[in-house]
């Protein structure tokens, strides 16, 4: 297998040290079938141990290794060393604030998943005995694509919405909340409307779609956004007519 | 948080942007490319025929749409539009945007009254 | 050790510019003013057209002009940008489906360009092309 030399130019930070992330660059010799992952590990282990960055799974499926790769948000195990040119440039996730290096400080993401109430919401208690739900294959298929979330925030790096207003919901809890709503089994959709319905929800997506674009599991957040805006819509003017109905 | 009112504007923006799709490009070639290009003779917008066009409720209708549904999208998209551009007085903006297009929605209320 | 996030700003003006597709996102965007300015120019019309025979004919000589043609190629262009835009999505914001049969995308863009050719041709009949 045939090596390449390629040179990665890093985002470095240092809370304790620095003031401000410089790009420190690194020179790997890369294997024909390498993911940037693999590189970044390279460096990580033969040329600065003091590089931080999360990675797990490294097939695609944890949605830990974002990070902007040649300015494009990227799960850093799902892109080939072969599609890119010999200079690389790797910063972390745009539009979270950088805790140090690669590793960006996900909390608002985890406040705006849990905001969006992302479990079944259950018309009655269900008890063992009252045995499973049951779903057909055309219910499942109603909401199957929007199951698929990993969590890796691609969407949010992507989304210049979310880049210029740090209330908004984003695409994956809205994406999220789309799958509860259109869940079969749930009954949540009006417990979720204050923050879907909300202008910091669906009201301040203007349907860039950069988001569906990144996904790296087609979940189409953008979609489900739209989806919900029309949905949103007919309830809006369905409570006008009839107030206090019941959802 | 509270449940907003965009729905109001979105479903205009909607309702314009999908009969903007659908119209505008042939309403744009009619009144102004057909006629320049000689592919539609002159008579065909002649004072005589437009005012009978317009004489009954349908046609009055129809140029109503045109113009207030492809407004009311125009209107809310440039408001998008301007936050986009890094404009933030939204207040500003909306009266700017809604303020236009309820001026041409009274305009073209008072024309075809007059028709 | 401590923890000190560094939060990077972004222009709130020029952020479209770093990638094509959010160039292209702001070119669908702009095509309203477009759009819009042609609802004036309608409505300066039927205005017109109320004023009497002598300030509609005005208006249609107007519509002769090179600046007048020049706008409205300009106007068609965008307005063709917000069609195709518009279409492309619809089948993402409002999906099809019976039973476990989703219906695809392009069949549903597909329609709505039959539609709008219909539509147009309509249009153009009824004008007396």
């Amino acid at each position: 297998m045939s090596e390449r030399n390629v040179e990665l130019e890093i985002l470095r930070y240092d809370p304790d040290t620095d003031v401000a992330p410089h790009f420190q660059t690194y020179q790997v010799p890369c294997q024909e079938d390498w993911v940037v992952l693999d590189a970044v590990n390279y460096v990580k282990d033969e040329l600065d141990r003091s590089l931080s960055y999360r990675w797990s799974c490294h097939m695609a499926v944890c949605g830990s290794c974002g990070m902007m790769i040649d300015g494009e948000p990227r799960l850093s195990c799902k892109t080939f060393m072969r599609d890119l040119s010999d200079k690389i440039r790797i910063e972390p996730l745009a539009n979270f604030p950088i805790e140090r290096d690669l590793v960006v400080v996900m909390d608002d993401f985890m406040d705006k998943l849990a905001s969006v109430k992302p479990y079944l919401v259950a018309a009655e208690k269900r008890s063992v005995e009252d045995g499973s739900y049951l779903q057909s294959p055309a219910q499942l298929k109603k909401f199957k694509q929007y199951t698929l979330c990993i969590n890796c925030t691609l969407c949010y790096a992507a989304c210049p919405q979310y880049a210029h207003n740090e209330g908004f919901a984003g695409p994956a809890a809205l994406a999220l909340a789309h799958r509860y709503n259109l869940d079969s089994r749930d009954v949540g959709r009006a417990a979720r409307q204050d923050v879907v319905a909300s202008n910091e929800g669906i009201w301040e997506c203007s349907f860039v779609g950069a988001c569906s674009d990144v996904c790296p599991e087609h979940v189409d957040p953008a979609g489900a956004i739209q989806q919900t805006k029309i949905a949103s819509t007919l309830d809006y003017f369905k409570d006008l007519i009839t107030p206090g109905r019941d959802k | 948080m509270a449940r907003s009112h965009k729905p109001i504007v979105w479903s205009l923006f909607a309702a314009g942007g999908t009969f903007a799709a659908f119209i505008t490009p042939v309403m744009i070639f009619i009144s102004g490319l057909a006629l320049a290009l000689g592919v539609l003779p002159a008579e065909a917008l002649a004072y005589e025929r437009m005012v009978t066009l317009l004489d009954n409720p349908i046609g009055k209708g129809v140029a109503f749409l045109v113009v207030f549904l492809p407004a009311w999208h125009a209107a809310h998209r440039l408001r998008i539009t301007a936050h986009d551009f890094g404009i933030r007085a939204d207040g500003l903006v909306m009266a700017v945007c809604y303020g236009l297009a309820s001026v041409a929605t009274v305009l073209t209320v008072f024309a075809l009254f007059r028709l | 050790m401590s923890r000190r996030p560094f939060v990077r700003t972004v222009s709130t003006t020029t952020w479209w510019l770093a990638q094509p597709r959010y160039i292209r996102y702001m070119a669908r965007e702009v095509s309203c003013i477009l759009i819009g300015a042609y609802s004036g120019l309608v409505v300066v019309g039927l205005l017109r057209l109320s004023q009497g025979a002598a300030a509609w004919t005005g208006f249609t000589d107007a519509l002769q002009t090179p600046l007048s043609v020049g706008f409205h190629l300009l106007a068609l262009a965008f307005a063709l940008y917000h069609t195709t835009t518009w279409f492309n999505v619809t089948p993402k914001a409002m999906p099809l489906q019976f039973g476990e049969f989703q219906v695809p995308g392009s069949i549903i863009i597909a329609a709505h360009y039959a539609g709008w050719l219909i539509v147009s041709a309509l249009f153009l009949f009824l004008s007396g092309v």
